[in-house]
């Protein structure tokens, strides 16, 4: 149903009963509606896999199928991998994103803010940021691997080049758009070059720098499976590698599905998170949506 | 009354042939403020009106220190301004609060920003919130008040600082007419009363930009008139009305209507040269 159709429902019990009752009523079948069809979708997709692949019009070794990669799931968690427990894997990867993901925000963050502010230090470093940021960071991860070794290292290395440059651009260019006016009342009212950075570039530069908090999260993950993947003893990146080398495609997709509910359970906690920071805000970020 | 300098005193604002240039962005150059002279006596409340888009606003961020002129002098107390003065109060034409602050801590901003202790700056925000009518608002978000509201919190952040030198552009516009003739009131009271609140000092200097002549000639000592832009002051007409005033009651004088069909003589000439340029840009 469009939303045009649900407000002309809403019109015609209106008359009724209370407009409030009827529109909050109106409103909750459509998300209902919108959840129904959410799982449909996804029962039909999943449910033209398996048949699919259980009729064999598609090979069902190299794309596998939805109750084999359930299983394999069922057995990873119920008797653990070849390198220990689920737990364990998946922990260890969420370690190495979360450290990368915190360092490349940090820098990010503080360097965007102090080029934004500092004329000179744009102007200086601006080239070679730009250089960095062409250059395809992920085949870095090797490198990495050579410099740090095998262990953690060298994975939150990989996730913080990935995470800082979004981060790095956001809060510049947030620092750069600040409100000229919001800058002046401020230098009016008595704030020093400090104090306009702290308490008016760094508030107004939040809501970019957040924008850029939600890929980048997902750019940590991709760093430390990445480094995984190329060698390390633990890890969902690791699993990856071993399903693979053992002929193992279900194994494969079972990680990539560990992996979906991981960065998806992340995402909801940064939304909430900017919900709590971001009151001050007409329509919180997320709400529309 | 505030009708000038003592003589021999030193005029709180001088500016002595300031010029005003900016470069746009294709390259041109645009003159905003030419060869401008204006005097604000100590204590002196000063109206400038002029046509839309002549340079009143520029006039103003030279005064507060927020721009420098291109050519010519600004003076403050006789001497050159030179980046922002702590006694300087502006209220911008344009919303500039704090949106991620509440209304209280927006008030409380001036007095913090110049190292009052929190207790005391919040205290002496919620007493100006008081005045401005926005107790009940101190939790707010800017987002969540109305545009009259949002200027008297505007208002409010300006006067907690308590400025020797008050910089108004267009203060009042955002506000319904009721609030208008309160506000108004409301400021001729603060801008005498303040003389009782600072001991041995005097009314605040003001300088008022508005587009309404009434409210000019109603509030000032003198009203400036702006030549159509760049621009510069055309003429200069006293206010001699009695005060203590009452904006309701004054505009009813013979005296007040006099002043106006001759302001208004003047300063329709100028918004006519303003609008026959439009036009002929857009032709
Ligand atoms: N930063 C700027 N760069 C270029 N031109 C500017 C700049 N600021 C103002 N101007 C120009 O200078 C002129 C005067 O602007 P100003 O804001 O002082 O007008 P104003 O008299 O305050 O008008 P209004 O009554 O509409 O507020 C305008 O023509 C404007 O286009
Ligand atoms: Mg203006």
């Amino acid at each position: 149903m469009s939303p045009e159709a649900v407000s002309a429902a809403v019109a015609v019990r209106g008359s009724k009963e209370g407009r409030t009752e009827a529109r909050a009523r109106a409103a909750r079948q459509y998300r209902l509606l919108v959840l129904g069809a959410r799982v449909l979708l996804l029962a039909v997709v999943l449910g033209a896999w398996e048949v699919l692949a259980r009729t064999e019009v598609i090979d069902p070794f190299n794309f596998s199928m939805p109750s084999r990669i359930w299983d394999q799931i069922v057995q990873w968690t119920m008797h653990g991998t070849a390198q220990g427990s689920l737990g364990e894997q998946i922990w260890y990867t969420l370690q190495e994103a979360l450290l990368g993901w915190v360092i490349g925000v940090a820098g990010g963050v503080v360097l965007g803010i102090v080029l934004g502010r500092v004329r000179f230090m744009a102007d200086v470093l601006g080239p070679y940021i730009k250089v960095l940021n062409a250059l395809p960071r992920i085949v870095l991860a090797p490198i990495f691997l050579i410099w740090f070794g095998l262990g953690p290292a060298s994975k939150v290395a990989s996730a913080v080049v990935l995470v800082f440059f979004p981060v790095f651009f956001n809060a510049f260019q947030g620092a750069r758009e600040v409100d000229r006016n919001l800058v002046a009342n401020a230098r009016i009212l008595g704030a020093g070059h400090r104090q306009v950075t702290l308490q008016v570039v760094v508030p107004s530069a939040t809501s970019w720098i957040f924008t850029s908090l939600h890929v980048s999260f997902g750019f940590a993950l991709i760093g430390a499976i990445v480094g995984e993947y190329l060698g390390a003893s633990k890890g969902i990146g690791l699993l990856v590698s071993v399903s693979q080398t053992s002929f193992n495609p279900a194994g494969v997709y079972a990680a990539m599905a560990i992996l979906a509910v991981v960065a998806l359970l992340a995402e909801g906690l940064l939304t909430f998170a900017e919900k709590r920071l971001f009151r001050w805000k007409p329509g919180a970020p997320g709400d529309g949506r | 009354m505030n009708s000038g300098n003592p003589p021999g005193g030193v005029p709180a604002i001088e500016l002595r042939g300031a010029s005003k240039v900016f470069r746009t962005p294709s390259g041109e150059v645009h003159t905003a403020v030419r060869d401008l002279d204006l005097t604000v006596g100590r204590g002196e409340f000063v109206a400038v009106v002029g046509p839309t888009g002549c340079g009143k606003s520029t006039t103003l961020t030279l005064v507060s220190g927020l721009e420098e002129p291109t050519e010519g002098e600004v003076l403050i107390d006789g001497g050159p301004v030179e980046g922002i003065r702590p006694e300087v109060g502006f209220v911008f034409q344009q919303d500039a609060v704090f949106p991620w602050r509440t209304v209280l801590s927006n008030v409380a901003a001036g007095p913090r920003f110049r190292g009052v202790p929190k207790a005391e700056a919040r205290a002496r925000a919620r007493d100006w919130l008081g005045r401005v009518g926005l107790a009940a608002f101190a939790d707010r978000y800017p987002h969540q008040l109305s545009g009259g509201q949002r200027k008297r919190v505007a208002l409010a952040q300006t006067f907690v600082n308590d400025p020797a030198i008050l910089l108004m552009d267009e203060p009042f516009s955002a506000l319904d007419v009721q609030t208008r003739a309160l506000m108004s009131d409301e400021l001729l009271e603060l801008w005498g009363g303040s003389r009782g609140s600072r001991p041995g000092a005097q009314a605040a200097s003001v300088v008022f930009v508005t587009h309404d002549l009434e409210e000019a000639i109603a509030l000032a000592d003198k009203v400036v008139v702006m030549t159509a832009g760049p621009a510069t002051v055309k003429q200069v007409f006293p206010i001699g009305l009695p005060r203590p005033r009452k904006v309701e009651s004054v505009r009813l004088e013979p005296q007040f209507v006099e002043l106006y069909r001759e302001i208004w003589a003047c300063l329709g000439e100028e918004v006519r040269i303003t609008r026959e340029r439009g036009a002929a840009r857009v032709a």
